[in-house]
């Protein structure tokens, strides 16, 4: 009497779900399409020269050299941004967090965040060139770092504010109760509780930060050389792949190739140690 | 009842009355205070830069806001910059044909992908599902672009714009044009897993908001999972997911390195989706060497910049509220 | 007796830990069967295997059997949404579906589609009002949101959504416990009603309610059945230790 009966809405539940496994299966897959691509066609060209080495006269024609130019490049200027955008971004989430909570100005604050969040990096770079122009600074590391550290800052301050929110509230009102401030609330207590959300966050920041060429195109310019001085402009991985792959020579488009996948597996290498790390200093956290 | 002791401490007189107050406690809620003060005024920066990026834009553009007609600028077919012709049409138009082809060919599989792991999955599934959107998310756009080239535009050229010839050519939109794999439809297809994780994520989180008891209800009545779904989850959760899409558009407008690699570049208004297209972000990155070296170049590009500015911030702006409210304190 | 459900050799898990322990009790038809028992005992998890609930949860596993008339409802081709029409849950919480009153109350015979047409359903629909006691404070506003009731009313306007599937069983989950007194004392009267058309499995901590309703009575601890009988048997007369104790308010 109860037994099972092919009725319709049955065969449409089993066709939509369906049509989601499938869904979701193409989305996985894709991820796997995509790092596959890049590491096929990068790994040949991935040479110990690639790596430690900087362009030679004529690389982009083909001759010889590498790329550590672009490879340094980036880790400074992500580095660089990003530590800037942390000096900025600890103590707006703190604040955010200890004195407003969800009082209206914090929910003005955490709507401009977004919004800063969602102007492409093409119009960062774009501000940090009139910036430039205006007090008469050439396309440098410093300028990549400055317009880095803005694009850098709405999502550090997002991803500092979830792993604040996300602390346990008796925490705080422990140490409340034993006298502390709100200060020493916030400096003692809440920075360590959230040490690991803290250093994903970070580390989330410097990804997104060394895979951006929109902002850095216009602000960090391009050079052959390793930069030795904050003033000089510097290459970049983006713009490295991007200029390599932009020749007719397929040599050198093969190293373009190359460049993509020494980015994707920084990126990779980040990604996968925020989470290796985060997994670790959680030990202490209060769930 | 007075009672007044003072101190004299780092010559510091403290004069306190009716209670014992220990110097150091005055001292740190100084601090207190000083800090309050200081962090305030830090957290003033996220509106002041909004501000200054959208005035910056403005005043920089006016030259060429004031110098022609919004109808001859934002519609005008003839971009030539030595000849002091600016119109904007064809990168507009091409703008918004890629952002639509990515976002109508990510919605309906994201949606289905949230749906599925905010209902039907085993925690199993969704502890596997959230590093691979991550992972997906943090993968920075020229290296799309690589894959957009290396895997996408022969698959246009070879597969798609083939098929299209010969099925769906009698419909304008998929005519195939031109013979190569740079198009719109490669853009939009890039950008489309460019923007999944996005959506997906919101949509999941949307979801999520959506009480277990309301769901429980609806089966305890003997209704099916889809049932459930389609009756009771999606009716309720219909502006968040709106305004996911929304967002994720706005998020795809701006995209420019990864489109600029596989759109083609020519700046022509758009009539099929196999056409090539010039977006207005490829616009500002491809041209701005030469900006400084002709009369109002600077100004028309800044003009695309802030074209671009003013639609995402509305889109931005008006999901991101929707977002706040419904997701509240769960917004990722 | 007449045995409506029979449970043999059940247990159940979640995850590592046994929330039920080899339980085999058998459920009268047409009396008010309640189950109770301290906190933690697996009332709730037991009723939830009465209409498939439990494996709503991840991690769940059960073993052994439970029929219904005879049949087990865990049989691999047996259509689960089938069972939960005939066996109905009433939950602690009122959980009106974001709908109208009217809307509510049809949703469940549009979804086994009960009737021919739209009078049908709407006779339907006052009808289990009627049932439930609410026609008469909802009759003119049907198409008022259901979350515009009051929750003593919210649970009645599950009850007649519950009502409207036609199950066999009504199962309560501590069906009055988040109600005011005299909300929880409405629903108690209109399900003392009910149990000459219905089966009806209530779970309850409070004793007291379980003196009021009962004609069948399961008492529970620690995941065994201790105790199962006629409720004056085993108020008056318990024959176990435990049982003696609980009736004692020992804990």
């Amino acid at each position: 009497m109860m037994r099972k009966r092919w009725r319709r809405r049955h065969m449409i539940e089993a066709f939509f779900k369906g049509l989601m496994a499938v869904s979701f299966l193409v989305v996985a897959g894709g991820l796997g399409a995509i790092l596959w691509t890049i590491l096929v066609k990068g790994l040949p060209a991935l040479t110990w020269d690639m790596i430690t080495q900087v362009p030679q006269g004529g690389f982009y024609l083909g001759k010889g050299g590498g790329v550590l130019n672009a490879i340094l490049g980036s880790l400074y200027l992500a580095g660089g941004g990003t530590l800037l955008a942390l000096i900025f971004s600890l103590p707006i989430a703190l604040y955010l967090e200890t004195y407003l909570g969800d009082s209206d100005w914090g929910r003005y604050v955490r709507l401009s965040l977004d919004v800063l969040w969602g102007i492409p990096t093409i119009v960062y770079g774009v501000f940090g060139f009139i910036i430039m122009l205006a007090i008469g600074l050439r396309a440098s590391l410093l300028a990549g770092i400055v317009v880095l550290s803005l694009v850098e800052l709405p999502i550090m301050v997002r991803a500092m504010d979830e792993v604040i929110r996300r602390m346990p509230v008796d925490l705080e009102q422990a140490a409340l109760a034993l006298g502390s401030t709100k200060l020493e609330v916030a400096m003692r207590v809440v920075t360590r509780q959230m040490l690991p959300g803290m250093i994903t966050a970070i580390l989330l920041a410097f990804g997104r930060g060394i895979g951006d060429a929109a902002s850095v195109l216009f602000t960090a310019g391009y050079t052959d050389r390793i930069p030795t001085s904050l003033l000089q402009p510097t290459a970049s991985l983006p713009l490295a792949v991007f200029f390599q792959l932009g020749t007719p020579y397929p040599v050198v488009q093969q190293r373009g190739y190359a460049s993509a996948l020494i980015l994707t597996i920084i990126v990779l290498i980040i990604s996968i140690g925020s989470r290796l790390i985060s997994a670790r200093l959680n030990k202490y956290t209060v769930k | 009842m007075n009672r007044q002791i003072q101190f004299d401490v780092n010559q510091v007189n403290i004069k306190t009355e009716g209670r014992l107050s220990r110097p150091s406690v005055v001292a740190r809620n100084r601090q207190n205070r000083l800090a309050r003060r200081t962090f305030f005024v830090v957290t003033l920066l996220p509106m002041i830069l909004i501000a200054a990026i959208t005035l910056m834009l403005i005043v920089r553009s006016w030259p060429i806001l004031s110098a022609f007609s919004p109808r001859d600028l934002f519609l005008g077919s003839t971009w030539r910059p030595d000849r002091g012709l600016f119109g904007f049409w064809p990168y507009i138009t091409g703008t918004f044909w890629v952002t639509a082809v990515g976002v109508l060919l990510a919605v309906p599989p994201c949606l289905l992908t949230a749906l599925y792991l905010s209902e039907y999955s085993q925690s199993f599934t969704r502890s596997i599902a959230k590093p691979i959107l991550d992972l997906l998310a943090a993968i920075p756009p020229v290296v799309y672009g690589v894959w957009g080239l290396i895997a996408i535009v022969p698959f246009v050229e070879d597969v798609l714009a083939p098929l299209s010839r010969r099925w769906l050519n009698f419909i304008p939109i998929f005519a195939v044009n031109q013979p190569t794999g740079f198009s719109i439809v490669a853009g939009g297809i890039v950008l489309a897993v460019m923007i999944a994780p996005l959506i997906i994520s919101v949509v999941y989180e949307i979801l999520r908001t959506v009480p277990n008891d309301l769901r429980h209800a609806s089966l305890a009545l003997g209704a099916t999972q889809w049932q459930t779904i389609r009756q009771v989850v999606i009716p309720r959760v219909i502006p968040g997911m709106v305004a996911a899409i929304v967002l994720a558009a706005s998020r795809a407008l701006g995209e420019t390195m990864a489109v600029l690699m596989v759109v083609g570049n020519v700046a022509r208004v758009p009539q099929s989706i196999f056409d090539a297209a010039y977006p207005l972000p490829a616009l500002i990155a491809n041209n701005y060497g030469d900006m400084m070296s002709i009369p109002l170049y600077d100004a028309a590009l800044l003009c695309a910049a802030l074209i671009l500015l003013v639609v995402i911030l509305v889109f931005n702006i008006l999901s991101t509220l929707v977002l706040q409210r419904m997701l509240g304190k769960n917004w990722t | 007796m007449d045995t409506h459900i029979r449970v043999r050799n059940l247990n159940a898990f979640y995850g590592k830990q046994q929330a039920l322990k080899e339980v085999n009790l058998e459920i009268p038809k047409k009396q008010v069967t309640v189950i109770m028992g301290p906190s933690g005992c697996g009332k709730s998890t037991l009723l939830k295997t009465f209409n498939r609930f439990l494996e709503l949860t991840d991690g769940t596993r059960i073993s052994g059997e439970v029929l219904v008339d005879e049949q087990d409802i865990y049989a691999s081709n047996v259509d689960v949404t089938e069972v939960r029409k005939r066996v109905g849950l009433l939950a602690q919480r009122p959980s009106p579906l974001p709908m109208s009153i009217y809307e509510n109350v049809a949703y469940g015979m549009h979804i086994h589609q009960m009737h021919k047409d739209r009078v049908s359903y709407k006779q339907a629909v006052r009808h289990y009002l009627e049932i439930a006691g609410l026609w008469d404070e909802v009759g003119k506003r049907l198409h008022d949101p259901a979350t515009s009731l009051s929750i003593g009313q919210q649970q009645r306007l599950c009850l007649a959504r519950g009502l409207a599937v036609e199950p066999e069983i009504i199962l309560g989950d501590e069906p009055t416990s988040a109600l005011d007194p005299l909300s929880a004392q409405n629903v108690e009267r209109r399900l003392l009603d009910l149990k000459e058309q219905y089966t009806i499995v209530i779970v309850t901590h409070t004793l007291r309610q379980a003196k009021r309703l009962a004609d069948y009575v399961i008492y529970m601890y620690l995941g065994e059945v201790v105790e199962a009988g006629p409720a004056h048997g085993v108020f008056n007369n318990p024959q176990h230790e435990r049982t003696r104790a609980y009736l004692e308010g020992q804990f």
